[in-house]
């Protein structure tokens, strides 16, 4: 840690894990739901658990993407940040709205929640992955923008690099595509259509931005290998990005209403997203390899690989796998878009969360470069757990949605979606499994912070 | 890369791209939004039953259907599509206003169960015409057969 305002990062990266281990445990409630299907019914419905689970994933990412920016944009500009106090306010306002905004879920029936909020002045609630209170959506805006005024201001008054630049260009638009969550029409197609503005616009555009320059930030830091290479790659890696995914979008436009050229649009272009992906994975082993230094944080480059292998295989591969109209059409809105779901966001923003708090942890915590050995293999065990269960979640998933596919939608005699579902049960049931070894992953990494620390820690073998 | 390829060439392909892409994006979008009236059912919008759409529509978010279900494909994968179900309940209101209101209130042992909302009857009505609205949308011929 080079300036001391760095350090208000801490704060964000540790709420960041708290909410990650809700969202886990969220993810374990609903597995069993899917097999044990009045397991905590009435008290906590499925779609209950299932908005903790995807909204907690949200505000974590997105606590740990302002974590991430408050770490690595004064390092980049050689400044300290702007307003270290209105980071460590806007965080504290974040943290209690999520946290009321998660108690709300629980405590009270959503309609209730509707009403305590007056969703009716402004109806924006009950739509997926944006069901949260109008108040709070409008508190996430001008904690938003304060953010974006701390790093903005920050990055004004330092040293202009590519890596700050794209990061705040990924995050105003993130903010930006977060308006059109404010958009709630009656008309259902419109709703969807411009629902997709946020929510594609976001994991398929912007935050991939986002995701590459927390990468390249990683890299130029532990490989050594000259800015300008680095910095060359992510340029080209976002412009494929943006040039397949925004077109990409047109995926989502096949069923909902929408002209049937949307089905040429978006097979072609969202064919083409794995590309970025492809060329990431090329880029991270490629700088690896060609190090000038051994960095004694070996846990952060394997984090750092890992994102790399495992976006391309989540978002990529398990992408295309159901990306053409004429398989989308009797795939959309299956297992199979769980199956995707689930590797597409462990693999690009999970992993690259979990790459930079494994980097800056350490020197936010005062050690010079890296956790003791002890710490880093605990750490190195909980990413193969986690990793390996989630490639398991994502095989039992894609199974169980091959088989409803064909079952619901192309057999002979197709079947009603519960009868189908029954048949499929074996393979929620492990799909289960492998959530509780991610659990047992997810307790190692947080064990992983305590252990050892009174220990030396660990130094490059040069 | 090739010393050939620069910095500078690699941020302009990513400005310019960009934009260009952007731009056909919004292009697009525009051509859409002209074809639209032609296939989103807004008739039913503005036609007599419009406000009871309407009120369906806030019912259905109001109580967050889309945590269980999917409507033309999109949601939660837990409990069955509902963008056709006005038609697989044989183009009946009634039955799915019949099928709302017989949820147990303490669920089924061992199984999903949909929860019962004391829905009453203007609500039920509501819901249903929403139900109705949304299966009348011209979805390209999504989903593939009446199980959704």
């Amino acid at each position: 840690m080079k300036y001391q305002s760095q350090s208000v990062a801490k704060l964000y990266f540790i709420a960041a894990i708290a909410l990650f281990a809700a969202q886990i445990l969220f993810g374990l409630i609903m597995g069993l739901q899917y097999v044990v299907g009045d397991f905590l019914f009435p008290e906590i419905p499925f779609n209950v658990a299932r908005m903790v689970h995807t909204n907690t994933l949200i505000v974590w990412m997105l606590m740990a993407f302002m974590g991430a920016a408050y770490y690595l944009i004064p390092e980049e500009a050689e400044t300290e940040l702007f307003a270290p106090w209105l980071a460590t306010l806007m965080f504290w306002i974040f943290l209690v709205a999520a946290g009321l905004t998660v108690a709300g879920y629980l405590l009270v029936p959503y309609a209730t929640l509707a009403e305590l909020t007056m969703n009716e002045l402004w109806p924006t609630m009950g739509r997926e992955f944006l069901e949260q209170p109008t108040i709070t959506k409008l508190g996430i805006v001008i904690v938003a923008l304060a953010f974006l005024f701390n790093i903005g201001m920050t990055i004004l008054k330092g040293r202009k690099t590519v890596v700050n630049l794209v990061m705040l260009l990924g995050l105003v638009g993130l903010a930006v595509f977060f308006l059109f969550a404010f958009y709630n029409p009656t008309n259902l197609v419109m709703d969807k259509f411009f629902w997709w503005w946020t929510v594609h616009l976001w994991v398929e555009g912007v935050w991939e931005l986002i995701l590459g320059a927390i990468l390249a930030f990683v890299l130029i830091k532990t490989t050594g290998v000259d800015r300008e290479v680095i910095e060359k790659w992510l340029y080209i890696i976002i412009a494929m990005t943006l040039i397949t995914g925004i077109i990409g979008t047109g995926h989502h436009f096949f069923w909902i209403g929408t002209p049937e050229y949307w089905q040429w649009w978006g097979s072609i272009f969202s064919a083409m997203e794995p590309i970025p992906f492809f060329m990431m994975t090329v880029f991270a082993f490629n700088m690896v390899n060609k190090r000038r230094r051994e960095h004694p944080n070996k846990v952060a480059i394997l984090w750092a690989l890992g994102t790399a292998v495992m976006a391309f295989l989540g978002a990529g591969v398990w992408g295309f796998l159901h990306t053409l109209s004429p398989v989308n059409y009797y795939t959309h809105g299956t297992q199979i878009t769980a199956a995707h779901g689930h590797m597409a966001f462990y693999g690009a923003y999970v992993m690259i969360n979990l790459t930079i708090i494994s980097y800056a942890m350490p020197l936010l915590r005062g050690r010079n470069a890296a956790n003791p050995p002890k710490s880093q293999i605990m750490e190195m065990w909980s990413f193969w757990l986690m990793t390996v269960s989630m490639v398991f979640i994502t095989l039992f998933l894609t199974g169980a949605g091959i088989l409803q596919s064909y079952l619901q939608r192309m057999g002979e005699n197709p079947q009603s979606f519960m009868a189908v579902q029954d048949q499929i049960a074996l393979f929620y049931w492990l799909r289960e499994i492998a959530g509780v070894v991610f659990l047992i992953g997810l307790v190692l990494y947080i064990a992983s912070f305590f252990v050892g620390q009174s220990d030396p820690e660990a130094v490059a073998a040069d | 890369m090739a010393e050939a390829f620069t910095k500078s060439m690699a941020r302009n392909i990513f400005y310019g791209g960009s934009a260009f892409f952007f731009l056909l994006f919004l292009a697009l979008t525009f051509d859409t939004m002209g074809q639209l009236p032609n296939r989103d059912n807004r008739a039913a919008l503005e036609g007599e039953l419009g406000p009871v759409i309407a009120q369906g529509k806030a019912l259905w978010e109001n109580n967050d259907c889309i945590g269980c279900h999917t409507l033309l494909g999109e949601g939660a994968y837990f409990a069955p599509e509902l963008g056709n179900v006005y038609k697989r309940f044989g183009n009946s209101t009634d039955a799915i206003k019949g099928f709302i209101l017989s949820r147990p209130k303490d669920g089924i042992p061992g199984r999903r169960s949909m929860p019962q909302f004391n829905f009453n009857d203007e609500e039920l009505t509501a819901i249903a015409e929403f139900l109705k609205y949304v299966s009348e949308i011209n979805t390209a011929g999504w989903p593939p057969n009446i199980q959704g």
